[in-house]
């Protein structure tokens, strides 16, 4: 059992003052203006909770928060799975077992501009791989910046290739803590494949598998770089996320209360899946 | 060679096939981009990349980009360290409150935080320096660290700590002298986290800054934007933010997957 030892605040008062300063301070601006409204001229006017009512009723967040939530279910449905049979595909040890690791971490190492940036090269219709590839050889028509499926499509296997390999390195972190011990003795009962899967590797890998999703889910809640680099949002409103609406509202338009208000109930909704995360987080850790 | 490594060689393939085309398109020439299709450069020419290292708008991007992320990995790791112990070691008033407290920064979207930082860091002039950036990335990087570093020191026995005690070292010297070389693979490991999420950021960096302290990748953005179609260029600029990622990896590749799990496998 841990010490009771109120020292323990001095440890981390470093760690506490540099993050409130960057995480209070904002956040008191942000709640500030989220309650008042203005004309400009620097003068605020109290504004109550008009701000909350507005952007909760309005049309425009709730299509943005569903395009971000289609998107990040998605997203769980689709790398969660691969991640998993890529991981219990890979060899365990041996020279390749660096290889793929530092080949399977790099595009998590790209600037998230710079995957946008990639990927857009990559896909132009005429001059990209992919996209002439999907024209002119099978003859599909592709061009993401015409067609709303085509752009959905294409953020889609972006993040795959982007994140995928999280949930892979993730899950065969969990399948190497796995004494030789547990196989022997399957293979002795004459266990099948499916069996060692389900009794021995997926409840090795449960823990790492939680961490997995609720990072993916948070991490694609929150996306803003890549997909505004590959698409800015269209064509039309048709990709617009959440974080890029925001954004859009924020610094694009300076329309400071909606905006803020907007980033509170943002907030809400990440600090709720926050709270799971660590309930089970640390449920695990009693065990 | 087993059958199913056929799923990892495919796998990788796919993560290869849009780095390859960035990389072969730096060597193209514009021209050649812009002509029509070619899946290799017909003319190899290093023009881009020409540019990029005599052009101080360019190079400097680069130099920036490491200044902060560097500045950052230091303050995040250092103040990080003692906290994460105190995490792993002791209970106090509120420290589980606190520590969900940090968490909930990570998981904080950064679009919400843009404005108010610019505001924030106009405010106490610290507006387009690298420390501006570098702080600013702590409020993600810290509680990543902490975490990860408690993660790993949880696996150090307390008898480690005791027996040292019980010799007669003193806190900071049994501190730096035998723990810190125990947990030193988490070290490693929390410093690469911290690079690497300092590294690929760009939405505050870019807001933060402005002509001085200007991340390559807000170069890259804004000359695609004002020079038309440089697309060997961009290309170019790309290949070289990949580098620096690619070789720090290289040093934690033993540890990496230990590394996502946030220490706790």
């Amino acid at each position: 059992m841990r010490k009771v030892n109120q020292k323990g605040w001095l440890f981390v008062l470093p760690v506490v003052i540099l993050v409130a300063f960057n995480a209070l301070i904002p956040m008191m601006t942000v709640v500030n203006y989220s309650v008042q409204e203005t004309f400009g001229d620097n003068v605020f006017f109290w504004h109550g909770l008009g701000w909350f009512e507005d952007i909760l009723k309005s049309d425009r967040f709730q299509a943005a928060l569903g395009r971000q939530a289609f998107f990040t279910f998605l997203i769980l449905i689709i790398e969660v799975p691969l991640g998993v049979i890529i991981a219990l595909s890979m060899p365990r040890k041996g020279f390749w077992v660096p290889v793929c690791l530092v080949t399977m971490a790099l595009p998590m190492l790209i600037p998230w501009n710079v995957v946008g940036a990639m990927w857009n090269i990559f896909t132009l219709p005429d001059i990209g791989l992919l996209g002439y590839f999907l024209n002119h050889v099978l003859g599909v028509t592709y061009d993401m910046t015409q067609n709303p499926t085509a752009a959905w499509i294409t953020i889609i296997t972006m993040d795959v290739w982007h994140w995928t390999s999280l949930v892979v390195l993730l899950c065969y972190a969990g399948l190497v803590s796995i004494p030789d011990a547990y196989y022997q003795a399957a293979k002795i009962d004459g266990a099948s494949n499916w069996a060692v899967f389900r009794y021995i590797q997926l409840p090795k890998m449960k823990q790492v598998l939680t961490i997995a999703v609720l990072l993916r889910f948070m991490d694609s809640f929150n996306v803003y770089t890549e997909p505004f680099v590959l698409t800015g949002g269209g064509p039309g409103n048709s990709t617009t996320l959440l974080s890029i609406d925001l954004v859009k509202i924020a610094l694009g338009q300076f329309d400071l209360g909606p905006a803020a208000a907007m980033s509170l109930i943002y907030f809400a909704i990440t600090l709720f899946a926050s709270w799971l995360f660590y309930t089970l987080m640390t449920r695990h850790d009693v065990k | 060679m087993r059958k199913r490594s056929i799923i990892p060689i495919l796998y990788i393939a796919f993560l290869m096939l849009p780095i390859y085309w960035l990389v072969a398109m730096s060597f193209k020439t514009t021209q050649e981009i812009l002509g029509g299709f070619s899946l290799f450069p017909q003319t190899w020419t290093l023009a881009s990349y020409r540019t990029i290292f005599t052009d101080p708008t360019w190079y400097w991007g680069y130099i920036n980009s490491i200044a902060y992320v560097t500045i950052n990995t230091v303050i995040s790791v250092t103040v990080a360290l003692p906290a994460a112990y105190a995490f792993s070691r002791y209970r106090f008033l509120g420290d589980k409150q606190l520590f969900f407290w940090l968490l909930t920064n990570r998981m904080a979207p950064a679009a919400v935080f843009a404005l108010p930082f610019f505001q924030l860091y106009s405010a106490v002039g610290l507006f387009d320096t690298y420390w501006a950036v570098a702080m600013a990335h702590c409020l993600f990087n810290i509680p990543l660290a902490v975490w990860i570093l408690e993660g790993f020191m949880g696996g150090v026995p307390k008898e480690l700590d005791e027996t040292a005690f019980v010799d007669g070292y003193s806190f900071p010297r049994f501190f730096l002298k035998i723990f810190l070389p125990t947990i030193k693979a988490g070290v490693g490991v929390a410093a690469f986290f911290c690079f690497m999420f300092s590294w690929v950021e760009l939405l505050l960096a870019k807001t933060l800054t402005a002509v001085y302290a200007k991340p390559i990748a807000a170069t890259m953005t804004k000359t695609a934007s004002s020079a038309g179609y440089e697309l060997g260029l961009l290309a170019a600029a790309g290949t070289l933010t990949i580098i620096p990622g690619a070789i720090v990896i290289w040093f934690v590749r033993n540890y990496i997957a230990k590394g996502f799990a946030l220490g706790r496998v």
